[in-house]
């Protein structure tokens, strides 16, 4: 029965979905407000279908109801709970289930705090977002329907791919689904803003925090993944450029460009096209990177033969988005004008190079990740690109883009004087590059890139500094604390956020110039000594899991014969699929992981007791790269809670009303 | 300046950064192509010497030995139709088996051996890598070298 209900609840989604998509729409075009008024309540209500869609899937999964070919598929009575209802996103069905709940849930939000939004600014909004809902509807229900029964019933489920049984794979998907599905609000925004042929300060501060949350759960979403690759492939890296790591890379690059060029927009009036054409980018390569992930067409291009009323759809679905957004975009470009006129350096400038440079490097991405398909689509021949293309085009890029931020954000607006800005600083320069210079001595081996690595990294902290000083300075507050008060959230967003590049930085260049991987064959008893440490290896004994059998090895790490860490790696053989799986055991530092993996008996495959392959690793300063990122979503929260997105938003409101009124009347 | 001329020379600072831009990334794009080749194409001398490329095909049941004292290994890499000899130093990754599929880089020896720098087996057990099934089915559809050779210099699936 339950399946059934989650089936009845999304086509009655679907149905909603049709009338928030299209009446306000229609009511905004005519001012009919009684029309503009149904997309509220259409929206809520089709959030909460889905989400009662969803929570009926989730129950066949926490319940083990074999009887539905998806949880057949991707689930087992002997998984633990939180990995069973996990497993309600890890199909291709699930996820794009997960998907349009994320949908239902931003569109749910958009509705609450909103009450300042014109209504027809609002009208047109809500329906964009049920549009988009209404071609994942679709798609769920004509070609992935995720409640399909099983007749008869299986006894077993075939298991979850133990690669997905993690904690970091509970938690990377929905948000990382938080983050795709968020920008679908600045897109609705934009082609509000097309269609209602306005777009001013008013409506960029309106689509700002709704983007820099969006970017925010990105940035997460894609440091969670990393460090999930990173300590349950066993490998050891942080980033391979895989495909599926490019598809979430691209919009978070173009995300990146979008949320600058709005701050030009609110505060200048400038980039007011660009902004647009970048929101409705950093939605496509959304949509692209999900339906890359999840069609399939990543592991064959062929599935689309195998399944042709998918691939059909997914085209289909992605030219009428694209294509349509573009050719709105082309067609009312121009009432939405371009904007203000700027010196040739200001901040504006630098950050229109920002931008620049990020979608160069998001382009080239793109490149790299959709000319092997294309290739092989065609039948012209089977090619792979890998990570040296990517580091040799992406680095080059984003070196001068993270040189600019130490710069811009002290820059005036308009004009910035060069001398002025040398005068602020020169010092940030000078200690930048000294201790640059001198630092990877003290680390152990300089090198050139390690210098220049290091250089961007504290060009950015000094930079910063030397920034919050000049700020402190202007506000005169006669004491540091109420200096310190007097600006707002959204700098100090922005502040941590620039911090947060820096810490990455740091993290990816101390790893590349020093890390120590070595793979070696080791006894029962015998030991290696890797980078000023003692590893020695007692052995591996066998033991049970939940639903696996497990072979963990202990190693006792030394330094200077004191011992200081004694670590488990495990190897386990999974139940339900007979399918091996590596855990790696890291001892995290301030400096730096201690990263111990199990390879395999060498002697013979069943000789556990004898000696084994095994990979040592020291990975300094390697959690640098996650906190980092973890800095720069926070940023991007403490800049949404600036008082000015709810208070400026409400005074301005009856002015901006007024104007949202007769530009609708002159629009329509 | 002129308001024109200025506009003129950032429309001409920006295309010329564009272009170095566009230079970086085709160069870069160009030398790290890795082309595929199934071990029929191999056999048949189609693969180049001294470039990295990577072949695909099944792990010949039997085939895996081990170097006493190091982590060397030699395996057989077949489409079915022909075979060609890798060895690798390293540790294999979690999926690799005998009799299932395999993708490894690396680039051929003047002896015929392929010394793999990277082995690929992902995702999960039942899954086959495209590569190597594209070269086991070349093999079976009872393709021969030369067909192949002919069709296509570039590792062309069916």
């Amino acid at each position: 029965m339950i399946p059934e209900l989650g089936h009845f609840a999304l086509i009655l989604a679907l149905l909603v979905a049709i009338v928030q998509g299209t009446l306000p729409l229609l009511g905004a075009a005519k001012g009919d407000s009684r029309l503009m008024a149904l997309a509220r309540p259409a929206a809520r209500a089709q959030g909460l279908l889905v989400a009662l869609a969803f929570g009926c899937l989730a129950w066949s999964f926490i319940s083990n109801d074999f009887s539905v070919q998806n949880v057949t598929s991707n689930s087992n009575s002997q998984l633990p709970l939180q990995y069973r209802f996990a497993a309600t996103w890890g199909s291709h069905e699930g996820s794009l289930l997960l998907w349009t709940l994320m949908l239902g849930g931003w569109s749910i939000a958009v509705t609450l705090f909103s009450r300042n939004l014109p209504t027809a600014m609002l009208a047109r909004v809500v329906s964009v977002m049920g549009l988009v809902s209404v071609g994942f509807l679709s798609f769920l229900l004509f070609t992935s329907n995720p409640f399909e029964r099983l007749i008869p019933a299986a006894a077993e489920g075939r298991d979850l791919n133990p690669l997905l049984q993690d904690p970091g794979m509970v938690f990377h998907p929905p948000v990382l689904y938080m983050g795709y599905v968020g920008f679908s609000v600045a897109f609705a925004f934009a082609i509000a803003a097309l269609i209602g042929g306005r777009l001013d300060a008013t409506w960029a501060r309106w689509s700002r925090p709704w983007t820099t949350v969006a970017w925010s759960f990105l940035t997460i979403g894609i440091a969670l993944g990393s460090g999930w690759a990173y300590y349950t492939l066993g490998w050891g890296g942080w980033w391979f450029w895989d495909p599926v790591e490019n598809a979430s890379f691209m919009p978070w690059l173009t995300g990146t460009a979008l949320i600058h060029s709005l701050a030009v927009t609110e505060k200048r009036g400038a980039f007011k096209s660009w902004t647009v054409l970048l929101a409705i980018i950093a939605f496509s390569l959304s949509l692209v990177g999900t339906f890359l992930v999840r069609s399939g067409v990543l592991t064959s291009v062929h599935a689309f033969a195998t399944d042709p009323a998918r691939g059909t759809f997914i085209l289909l679905f992605l030219a009428v988005v694209i294509g349509g957004s573009l050719a709105l975009f082309a067609w009312r470009a121009s009432n939405v004008g371009l904007g203000g006129a700027f010196g040739a350096v200001s901040r504006e400038s630098m950050l229109l190079a920002n931008n620049i440079l990020l979608i160069v490097a998001m382009a080239s991405v793109l490149l790299g990740t959709l000319y092997p398909l294309f290739l092989d689509a065609l039948n012209l021949g089977k090619i792979s690109v890998g990570p040296p293309y990517f580091d040799a085009v992406f680095y080059p890029l984003m070196a001068p883009a993270a040189f600019l931020m130490g710069i811009g954000p002290i820059a005036r607006w308009n004009k910035a004087p060069l001398p002025e800005l040398w005068t602020r600083l020169r010092w940030a320069l000078g200690v930048a590059a000294v201790s640059a210079l001198l630092l990877p001595f003290a680390l152990g081996r300089w090198s050139p890139l390690i210098a220049f690595g290091l250089f961007l990294a504290l060009w950015i902290f000094a930079s910063t500094v030397a920034g919050l000083r000049a700020r402190l300075v202007n506000t005169q507050r006669g004491n540091l604390i109420a200096s310190l008060r007097a600006n707002s959230p959204s700098y100090y967003g922005m502040l941590i956020a620039h911090l947060g590049i820096g810490v990455f930085i740091v993290g990816v260049t101390l790893v590349k110039g020093y890390e120590v991987e070595r793979d070696v064959r080791l006894d029962v008893g015998e030991s290696i000594s890797v980078g000023g440490y003692d590893f020695k290896f007692l052995g591996v004994a066998p033991g049970p899991g939940p639903n696996y059998r497990a072979l963990t090895g202990t190693f006792e790490v030394r330094k200077d014969d004191r011992l200081i860490e004694t670590l488990h790696p495990e190897k386990r053989v999974y139940n339900a699929s007979g399918q091996a799986m590596t855990i790696a055991a890291i001892d995290t530092r301030v400096a730096g992981d201690i990263y111990v993996s199990l390879g395999e008996p060498v002697a013979a495959p069943d000789a556990i007791a004898g000696p084994w392959s095994v990979r040592v690793y020291l990975k300094p300063f390697v959690d640098w790269i996650w906190s980092g990122a973890f800095l720069m979503a926070l940023g991007g929260f403490l800049a949404v809670s600036d008082r000015r997105y709810r208070i400026a938003v409400r005074s301005r409101v009856s002015a901006a009303m007024g104007h949202a009124a007769s530009a609708s009347a002159a629009a329509d | 300046m002129k308001p024109r001329t200025r506009r003129f020379a950032w429309i001409g600072a920006g295309l010329a950064a564009l272009g170095v831009a566009a230079a970086l990334v085709l160069n870069a794009f160009q030398s790290n192509l890795v082309f595929f080749f199934t071990p029929s194409q191999v056999a048949a001398k189609d693969a180049p010497q001294g470039r990295a490329f990577r072949i695909g095909g099944m792990v010949e049941a039997g085939s895996l030995k081990r170097e006493p004292n190091s982590l060397t290994v030699s395996f057989m890499v077949t489409d079915t139709a022909k075979t060609i000899p890798v060895t690798y130093t390293g540790l294999l990754p979690d999926l690799f088996k005998e009799g299932k599929g395999v993708v490894a880089q690396g680039s051929l020896g003047a002896d015929g051996v392929f010394h793999a720098t990277e082995v690929l087996a992902k995702h999960d057990e039942n899954y086959m890598p495209p590569e190597a099934k594209a070269a086991v089915d070349a093999a079976q559809k009872g393709m021969t070298m030369k067909s192949l050779h002919e069709s296509s210099p570039r590792g062309r699936a069916p």
